[in-house]
């Protein structure tokens, strides 16, 4: 449970994770976001107003999904690190999960490295698709991640392993 | 241990600068605090408490809490993390209350 | 022995984000500031803040806090109304409104027509067996020595503590190069955002709720450290220690506003432990009980950032007005600041804040 070991519970994902006939279309975002805390740039965001706008700042961020396309501009804007961007037709056997990352080395585009979910536990292999690091992204860097499919909504952080 | 490489930051370090510590020679950067360049060097006990003669180091780094009073180039009692390393400075682990002596004493 | 005195229009003495914000906003109102502070740089604890911060635009949301420092710093080392001092403590406030400054062992004095005091607060400490032992440090202390000197203060640390402060900084040990053994939190909840506590989480960190840290083990020096649960009553339970070989120990179990100045003012204050200790009363404009007097930032109740800098506009706004600068257009930009202040407090995580503040705020 979040409020006790910090990791979201089942139930807690339910209400985030967007309808299968959504999911079936292509990539688009899922909003890891649980708590009312005064914050709101993702709101302001999304080129598509997907998300927001808020009227009080402690709102939860509720996606549009027919609105968002998955573009993954706002990853980069939440303090929390809490939005990430998934795409379940990437492959037959694979799901592209896009989220941020903020530690060195950044991993090369190719690179096997190790999954992890929200529990930090190390859960697959997964190969890194690119590395997208801006100027404007401010060292929050987003990594684009080929997971098995049936992992993608586990997969939310990796680790870079030497084998 | 220095950090060489930071997702976030770029640490851009001063001039190279020499000093001692317990007559041993150190290096450490100009703008830095001795605590810094201590902890940089891997030394984390700066003194012996008065009474019950226990280790103590650094603790707030703000210059608040007298954990890691020092004697500097002969003055005790220096709140070394906030105190800029400067050449050449003698830093000793202080024992004790620290004594300053003055003139005629 | 004769001394001179300075007069001044409205000194700041501290300069974190309220003090900044402070300075700047009574100068572009039209008052002259003098900004004292005793470290040789200014920013105060923003200098370390390398996470994104949260609020709204007009927080600077999303930016992270060693820019917002460094905007800040910039606006306020160029603006022409304001003297900026470093290095200047500001060692007594004398009951004729004299400050006595210290700065590179010269002693001056200045009496201000308005005095805002940011001083920020200090880190707490808590008991337990051996925690004098060197490689037990505040929280925010290994915060400096990693992001403003870049050093690492060893290799593996236990953290303390589960709220903002305690996550954050597991974080940045991490992207620093350290190893986090565990959080661990005394409270049955974690305290910090949620989004902060899930990225450490899923980093490998786990986080111990209801457990407190037992005892530190060590001769010279940290080498291990002790936790166990604590059960529905806050009592330990003998029997569910757990051992990490850790070098470093960081407490991150609250912060004391500092507020030594405001009492030699003759403020008065009040213990209100949900501010985080002894905090004066004031009224909307910060002002305090002493007229001329005011406080903000965490000096006036240990808050986030961002709170402080609304506090901090908020004081300079009307210590300017006072004097008579200003004038025009003051209402609404006093009301603008209070509204932005008053979202950041609003929701359900502003709750003690707003309790604490219940306690204090009269006029």
């Amino acid at each position: 449970m979040l409020a006790v070991d910090g990791i979201p519970t089942p139930e807690d994902l339910a209400a985030k994770i967007p309808p299968p006939e959504r999911l079936a279309k292509g990539p688009v975002v899922i909003a890891e976001c649980f708590q009312p805390i005064p914050c709101d740039p993702c709101s302001h965001a999304c080129p598509r107003q997907a998300i927001g706008p808020f009227e009080d700042i402690n709102e939860i961020p509720q996606v549009d999904y027919d609105k968002c396309n998955g573009c993954g501009q706002c990853i980069t804007r939440c303090p929390g690190l809490a939005l990430f961007v998934v795409d379940l037709t990437y492959s037959e056997k694979e799901a592209l999960v896009k989220l941020p990352y903020e530690f060195l080395p950044l991993p090369a585009e190719g690179q096997e490295v190790t999954g992890m979910n929200r529990a930090g536990e190390k859960v697959c292999r997964a190969r890194v698709v690119k590395v997208v690091a801006t100027e404007k992204m401010d060292k929050t860097a987003v990594v684009w991640l080929a997971v098995p499919k049936e992992l993608a909504m586990e997969v939310r952080h990796f680790v870079i392993t030497h084998v | 241990m220095r950090i060489e490489q930071h997702p976030v930051l770029e640490f851009r370090r001063g001039k190279k600068i020499k000093f001692t510590f317990d007559g041993k020679e150190y290096v450490g950067y100009e703008g830095e605090t001795i605590a810094a360049a201590l902890h940089a060097a891997g030394i984390r006990v700066m003194r012996e408490s008065p009474v019950l003669h226990r280790p103590r180091g650094l603790f707030c780094a703000i210059g608040n809490c007298s954990s890691c009073l020092m004697t500097v180039n002969g003055e005790p009692n220096v709140r070394i993390c906030v105190e800029k390393l400067r050449p050449g400075m003698v830093v000793e682990s202080q024992k004790g209350k620290g004594v300053v002596y003055a003139a005629g004493n | 022995m004769q001394q001179e005195i300075s007069f001044v229009e409205i000194a700041v003495i501290g300069g974190g984000p309220a003090g900044l914000c402070a300075a700047l906003e009574a100068a572009n109102a039209g008052a002259r500031v003098i900004l004292l502070d005793r470290q040789d740089r200014l920013g105060g604890q923003l200098i370390k803040q390398t996470h994104r911060f949260f609020g709204s635009r007009s927080h600077r949301a999303s930016e992270r806090g060693i820019n917002i420092a460094a905007e800040l710093t910039g606006q306020v080392i160029s603006h022409p109304l304001i003297e900026a001092l470093t290095g200047a403590t500001v060692f007594g406030f004398y009951e004729d409104g004299v400050l006595g400054v210290e700065q590179e062992g010269r002693v001056f004095y200045l009496k201000p027509s308005r005095v805002i005091v940011a001083t920020g607060a200090s880190e707490k400490n808590l008991a337990f067996p051996n925690n004098d032992l060197p490689g037990i440090y505040g929280a925010g202390a290994v915060q400096t020595l990693v992001n403003v000197y870049g050093i690492l203060p060893g290799k593996r640390v236990l953290m303390v503590g589960a709220g903002n402060i305690g996550v954050i900084v597991s974080y940045q040990l991490l992207q620093a190069g350290m190893e986090v053994a565990a959080i661990v939190e005394a409270a049955p909840r974690i305290g910090a955002y949620w989004v902060h506590a899930a990225k450490v989480r899923r980093a490998g960190v786990p986080i111990y709720t209801s457990h407190t840290i037992k005892r530190a083990y060590g001769e010279q020096e940290v080498e291990e450290a002790v936790i166990w649960q604590l059960d529905e009553q806050g009592q330990p339970v003998p029997g569910t220690e757990k051992d990490f070989a850790v070098d470093t120990i960081c407490l991150s179990v609250g912060l004391s506003p500092l507020v030594e100045l405001l009492a030699q003012a003759g403020c008065r204050l009040a213990y209100v432990p949900q501010l985080g200790g002894h905090v004066p009363l004031r009224d909307a404009n910060l002002q305090t009980t002493v007229p001329g007097v005011y406080v903000a930032g965490d000096a006036a109740g240990v808050e986030e950032a961002s709170a402080a800098m609304m506090e901090g506009a908020l004081a300079g706004l009307h210590a300017a007005y006072s004097l008579g600068y200003g004038r025009a257009g003051y209402e609404d930009r006093r009301r603008e600041l209070q509204h932005q202040l008053d979202s950041l407090r609003s929701g359900p995580v502003g709750e003690k804040i707003r309790t604490g503040l219940a306690r204090v705020l009269a006029g």
